[in-house]
């Protein structure tokens, strides 16, 4: 940390800063993450998705030293952690609560982690009112922490963490407290803070939005596990497990026998819909296995006539609820007396008023082969 | 006609004045008329002869009653300075560690706040007189003794006031400061003791004015030459209530009452920033 860093020269590379191995950490008979092996690319923008209680926290703390792994290892930069106590590592956080220590000024908060490195006093000055200013706080300095907002005691909790230049920056749920309108601009924010850094960002939330949003690359985690590690645009349209599908965004998920499965397209048939579909899909499901289909609503065309095109997946069913949402209407459609209702959402073009089906109307629904996955667990 | 009194209207009803009026002069006759008569201008304190200040002057030129409030001041000053350590500490580890009979050993520290001082007097010459604590030392150190015993019944106080304000310590502040490369004692110093400073001076206080106006276990630990201001005053009644006992009485009155004054601000104070900080 010598020297000064080069704002956006350090690209989005290959190279792992972070690389996790079996790391587990139990608390007595409670396992809050179990056997996570992960790679965090030097320059990326990584979430750690998963509803409270997944572990996604407690695998944030473990990367800070707050907590100490049961098992498995950690390596930042090349460097083994295991024996680096937090106040030695190359990485700083943000706390969900901000943690912005409230008897001492601004300045004095984004000076201290440089102070306690025995930066001379106007050296850490210095570099603080530098990073205020980065985080659009220039001249905030002589103020105290119960003068500011929520949303001015994120930036200083920022600015205090960017100011020791970490090789990573962990922020734990970093939007949760803000009201929406400024979560929203805040996401803009942050983004753009760490493609001006060229800091590797790291941060835990259990918001699918503001992950997929923000992040260059996801992880889902379920029970301590990770669930699957993608883009946020592989994560949606390509889900691996139920879990993942059913977490982000909506979905219909279709419990079936897979019936053949060869040359890229599998072939399911299921109580819920009256014909086989077909979906193309490169990793093939043993026939006669149970799979699941994972249909986004918003991909499923309704119509009142069959489409004229014989290669689509073609239903029929009856309007049996409309939900308005505004942009958008979601109808749910009854394909079989006894099974769960299949989401459609439909952008409302037109006004509202001119609504093209109502309760009660016969529908077809229809999608294409590449539209959907199926699924194995 | 006057209007109907209200379901709030508390203090319209003269049953409630009276008993406040009542509880008022239970509270404070007895000490009003101990400061009046320190003014009196009578070897006795029966009839009122006229106002006087000849009796402070009197307490103040009489060098045993200065010697014992020095030695009360003294014995007040350094048992208050260890019980805010020591309370500090324990109130700190209990709150931070987790540790086989922890519930059992709380509720130990906290048992001589209720034992009767009687018991805690008889206790502690026992103790002292069992284990030979010499007492022929020179000043300060012929207090160690009473400083001892002050700091067994007032540091629990201590511990209490400072464990009740841990309990609103959001640990993120600590491992905020760790995370910025704190050590751990830099981290106390830097965020735990500034959070906990209104406790300290609150349960500081709280320890000096419990040990300035003890009479019970330093009646029991004292010996001939450290007399102690109470201690003092209490030979000086068996002989006659003369003003001069009023006049220096009142003086601790007053210390007492600006030291118990200044404590409550402070705890008001800190109240309030806790909420602000919450709202």
């Amino acid at each position: 940390m010598s020297t000064e860093q080069e704002v956006g020269e350090t690209p989005v590379g290959e190279t792992p800063i972070i690389e996790i191995a079996g790391l587990s950490k139990h608390y007595g008979s409670v396992t809050a993450v179990d056997d996570v092996d992960l790679t965090i690319r030097r320059g990326e923008f990584f979430a750690l998705l998963g509803p409270s209680g997944c572990g996604k926290t407690t695998l944030l703390r473990m990367l800070a030293g707050l907590e100490l792994p049961t098992a498995g290892t950690i390596r930042i930069d090349g460097q083994d952690m295991s024996a680096v106590p937090a106040n030695r590592r190359p990485v700083n956080m943000v706390f969900q609560s901000y943690a912005v220590f409230p008897h001492m000024t601004v300045r004095d908060n984004v000076a201290y982690g440089l102070k306690v490195d025995g930066v001379p006093r106007q050296e850490a000055y210095r570099r603080a009112e530098e990073a205020l200013e980065l985080v659009k706080l220039g001249g905030y300095g002589p103020r105290r922490p119960d003068q500011l907002s929520g949303g001015q005691r994120q930036r200083v909790a920022l600015a205090r963490a960017l100011v020791k230049r970490p090789k990573v920056l962990l922020l734990d749920e970093p939007l949760s407290a803000l009201d929406a309108k400024l979560r929203e601009q805040m996401r803009f924010e942050l983004v753009n803070l760490q493609e001006s850094v060229g800091i590797t960002f790291v941060v835990v939330t259990h918001d699918q939005d503001e992950a997929l949003s923000m992040a260059s690359r996801i992880a889902v985690m379920d029970h301590g596990r990770v669930q699957q590690t993608a883009p946020p645009a592989e994560l949606y349209e390509f889900p691996r497990t139920k879990f993942v599908a059913d977490f982000i965004g909506s979905v219909n998920l279709i419990e079936g026998t897979v019936e053949a499965s060869d040359d890229g397209l599998v072939r399911l048939s299921a109580p819920a819909l009256q014909v086989p579909v077909e979906i193309e899909q490169a990793s093939g499901l043993p026939a006669g296995s149970t799979g699941w289909l994972a249909l986004r609503p918003e991909k499923v065309d309704i119509s009142r006539e069959p489409p004229d095109d014989a290669g689509r997946n073609t239903v029929a069913g009856t309007v049996e609820e409309i939900t308005y949402l505004g942009d958008v209407s979601i109808f749910h459609v009854r394909l079989t007396a006894d099974q769960p209702l299949i989401k459609v959402t439909i952008a409302n073009l037109d006004r509202v008023t001119r609504r093209p089906f109502t309760w009660g109307d016969r529908v077809h629904l229809s999608w294409a082969p590449t539209c959907g996955v199926v699924l194995a667990q | 006609m006057a209007t109907p009194i209200g379901p709030l209207d508390y203090t319209r009803r003269l049953w409630v004045r009276l008993t406040l009026l009542v509880v008022f002069v239970f509270l404070y006759a007895p000490i009003a008329t101990l400061i009046a008569f320190s003014f009196n201008d009578s070897r006795r304190n029966i009839v009122w002869n006229g106002f006087t200040l000849k009796y402070y002057e009197k307490a103040l030129g009489n060098e045993g009653l200065i010697e014992a409030f020095a030695n009360s001041l003294t014995i007040a000053v350094l048992s208050t300075l260890v019980s805010i350590v020591l309370g500090a500490l324990v109130a700190v580890l209990l709150w931070r560690f987790r540790f086989p009979g922890k519930a059992g050993y709380e509720g130990v520290v906290a048992l001589p706040i209720v034992i009767p001082e009687i018991c805690m007097g008889v206790a502690m010459l026992a103790f002292f007189s069992r284990i030979g604590w010499p007492s022929d030392m020179v000043w300060p150190f012929n207090l160690s003794a009473i400083i001892i015993a002050h700091v067994s019944f007032s540091f629990p106080f201590v511990a209490v006031v400072v464990r009740a304000r841990l309990e609103g310590f959001n640990r993120e502040l600590a491992e905020a400061a760790q995370d910025l490369g704190a050590t751990e004692w830099q981290v106390f110093r830097d965020v735990m003791i500034p959070f906990l400073r209104p406790g300290l001076v609150a349960g500081g206080m709280l320890a000096f004015t419990l040990s300035l106006d003890d009479f019970v276990i330093t009646f029991f630990t004292s010996g001939p030459n450290t007399v102690t201001f109470p201690v003092k005053v209490y030979s000086m009644v068996r002989f006659s209530v003369t003003p001069e006992v009023n006049a220096a009485s009142t003086v601790l009155i007053v210390v007492t009452v600006v030291m118990t004054a200044a404590a409550l601000w402070m705890q008001h104070r800190a109240g309030m920033k806790a909420e602000e900080a919450a709202g």
